[in-house]
């Protein structure tokens, strides 16, 4: 059984000052480390004899628009299926440069959460075979999950529970 | 066609040759198995043994071309919508829309803030019946092929519309 101890001090060996961040929530790993490092890391781990963390579970994007330099971030889900081993990798992105490189060559199912990543968030993945809108229609022209449109008014009384009988 | 005369013991109906095909056609209405959302859960459930749907004639059939009506059964989103209107051209007329459930009514939940939603379907293909609910009960999808039903009963047979246009459209263009 693999420890989060253990598989954090190893990629600190591994990649240095690149992995950072480190935090537990509800005992899953997780890391944050750089646009540069992010290929690397996900052919470390996967290739890795020790680890075998090769299944992609999920990957998805957050918008923070209240992080100058850090408005974006690109959420890597990753499982070892043989050490039934969980982590989380985080890269943060400027609203300016929204590119990562694809991780399609490693995982062919990257290749349509990145595409659904593209279509809510706009985040570009360098390298992808088709970059296109997956949900949306094609002519949509912003991107829905960004966090500039307003939420719904929580005031609203059309709602109450009193109204539904519960 | 219950106030019409029966003429004797011979078992003879009088009634007109429209309210014949009327009663025809409302008694075979084959809808288009086509689900949407979770209202097509209700729709497929009022198709099953407890509601029997087959009872009044009422059939799913896997393609347009043999569908008399389809029951839109669910969220329509932007994307759908093109689809849905290709799939109700396929329809031989006449046919008829119904609209299950408030998302393909008016936009449902997603009526004021959803971005990939159509608001009505009636934007898209005219609607025959609107069956209200979130999602209706199976009772409600009956009721709306009942009132489907009598709108039927009361049609004058017509001319099948979007094909003389399109065939008025060819002859301007030769």
């Amino acid at each position: 059984m693999l420890s989060n101890q253990e598989v954090a001090e190893e990629l600190v060996k591994k990649f240095g000052d690149d992995v950072y961040d480190f935090e537990e929530p509800y005992g899953l790993l997780t890391l944050t480390t750089t646009r540069e490092q992010i290929l690397p890391m996900l052919n470390y781990l996967f290739h890795s004899e020790k680890f075998r963390i090769n299944f992609l579970t999920d990957l998805t994007g957050i918008h923070y628009p209240d992080e100058p330099g850090r408005e974006f971030a690109v959420v890597y889900h990753l499982h070892s299926l043989t050490q039934n081993f969980r982590v989380r990798i985080k890269v943060f992105l400027a609203e300016a440069d929204l590119h990562i490189p694809t991780a399609t060559e490693l995982y062919n199912c990257a290749n349509w959460m990145e595409r659904e990543t593209y279509d809510f968030f706009g985040i570009i993945f360098d390298g992808h075979p088709n970059l296109t809108r997956i949900l949306n229609i094609e002519e949509m022209d912003y991107f829905p999950m960004r966090r500039q449109y307003p939420l719904e008014d929580a005031t609203r009384e059309d709602k109450i529970d009193a109204l539904f009988g519960r | 066609m219950q106030d019409r005369i029966k003429t004797g013991d011979g078992g003879i109906i009088l009634t007109s040759a429209e309210d014949l095909l009327n009663w025809a056609r409302l008694s075979s209405l084959w809808p288009m198995g086509f689900g949407l959302a979770c209202c097509a859960i209700e729709m497929i459930a009022t198709y099953a043994s407890h509601y029997d749907l087959e009872r009044f004639g009422i059939f799913p059939r896997p393609s347009p071309r043999q569908s008399d009506v389809m029951i839109v059964a669910g969220t329509v989103t932007f994307k759908m919508a093109d689809r849905l209107r290709r799939l109700y051209e396929q329809m031989p007329e006449p046919r008829y829309v119904i609209s299950m459930g408030s998302c393909s009514n008016c936009g449902g939940p997603y009526w004021e803030h959803g971005y990939h939603v159509v608001k009505g379907v009636d934007r898209i293909v005219p609607v025959d019946v609107y069956v209200p609910g979130c999602p209706p009960r199976p009772e409600a999808l009956i009721g709306g092929f009942m009132r489907l039903q009598e709108k039927i009963r009361r049609e004058h047979p017509l001319a099948p519309q979007m094909l003389l246009d399109m065939e008025a459209k060819a002859a301007e263009a030769v």
